[in-house]
């Protein structure tokens, strides 16, 4: 059953990787990258669930926050302003 | 019997999951895959955090609802700050949409 | 008072992370969590809320708490509505760009409509105008009136928005 969700997850993880590298524009990359990161929270969770250990989620939870930011980062860039507003 | 549940949610997570790669992949444009993946994703990782809050470690439940949180806050913010950022720099919607209130309000 | 408010909420978050279960109690994760929070506190007050007040309104927590089996049923709804339209071998999309219009007017209030929006059934907001306006892409749009895209989209969180946030 742990097998059938990493399948799921890598399937998931490959079609962005397609995304990414095929995308016609910019915004289209910057789309596949953020689903990738909230893709690896996932990760995070499941092997969580599977070696019944904690410390796992600080590395969800930081990932998650970082993927944001740059995110963000990214978005403000491609609209041709500064970064504070 | 709780693992046997929370390996139920995390399979419909899953399930989730792929199919708002699916979108990514299939839909024509950046603003409706935009909408697919955000929505299926954002769902399907909240499904398998709370496979987790079920039955798991008690600290990891516990930061794994402050995730849950975390992520129904940020992930609409990205999607909406990429689509405004995709609108600025110029990108076209797919020439068989119907209406662009948008464009006709600019000019 | 802005940033007391803003103490507390850190603090809280600190110990939701570092609260030790099952063991002894550590004091010194907490003062040096006190300490942090005190900081920080003091560092991003500024810019923390427009109206402090707000915070101490105890019916906005239970209308907050109502929001939430709302938010869970649309959003289920918009996921299997998604999942249909993307494994329909002819795609059955239609999209747009539509403007609907509201009555709220705090910053706050409008960051959650328009996150709600994108979590909703076929729709995800592009452009927030600050007099009110929001323009919205729906994957299949159904009309192009104001008033009507208004009472399809919005008016389902629009009340109890209001009540939490205004």
């Amino acid at each position: 059953m742990i097998t059938l969700l990493f399948v799921f997850l890598l399937v998931c993880s490959f079609m962005c990787l397609y995304r990414i590298s095929r995308g016609p524009t910019p915004a289209d990359r910057v789309v596949g990258i953020d689903i990738l990161g909230i893709i690896v929270v996932n990760f995070c969770a499941i092997v969580t669930f599977w070696r019944n250990v904690d410390f796992y989620m600080n590395i969800a939870l930081s990932w998650a926050l970082l993927s944001f930011i740059g995110t963000l980062a990214v978005s403000k860039f491609l609209e041709g302003k500064g970064f504070d507003e | 019997m709780r693992e046997t549940l929370s390996l139920i949610f995390m399979f419909i997570g899953g399930l989730f999951n792929l199919f708002g790669c699916i979108g990514l992949v299939r839909l024509p444009d950046v603003y409706n895959r935009l909408q697919a993946s955000t929505k299926c994703v954002t769902l399907g990782t909240c499904l398998t955090l709370f496979g987790i809050i079920i039955s798991g470690p008690i600290n990891a439940s516990l930061k794994s609802l402050l995730c849950i949180i975390f992520i129904l806050i940020t992930a609409p913010t990205a999607a909406h700050a990429l689509s405004r950022a995709s609108i600025k720099s110029g990108v076209k919607l797919w020439e068989k949409s119907v209406i662009n209130k948008l464009e006709e309000d600019k000019k | 008072m802005k940033k007391g408010i803003l103490i507390i909420l850190l603090y809280i978050a600190w110990i939701f992370l570092t609260w030790p279960f099952g063991k002894e109690i550590d004091w010194q994760i907490l003062i040096a969590g006190l300490f942090i929070s005190i900081l920080s506190g003091f560092i991003f007050g500024e810019g923390f809320t427009e109206s402090p007040h707000k915070f101490f309104g105890i019916k906005r927590y239970f209308w907050a708490i109502a929001y939430i089996p709302v938010l869970i049923f649309w959003c289920i709804v918009a996921n299997l509505d998604v999942a249909y339209r993307v494994l329909h071998p002819n795609l059955p999309i239609r999209p747009g760009i539509v403007k609907v219009k509201t009555k709220l007017k705090s910053k706050s209030g409008l960051t959650a409509l328009a996150n709600s929006i994108t979590l909703t059934p076929g729709t995800m907001s592009v452009e927030v105008d600050p007099e009110g306006y929001i323009y919205v892409h729906w994957i299949y749009v159904k009309t192009d009136d104001i008033e009507k895209a208004t009472e399809i989209i919005v008016k389902r969180f629009e009340k109890i928005l209001e009540r939490i946030f205004e």
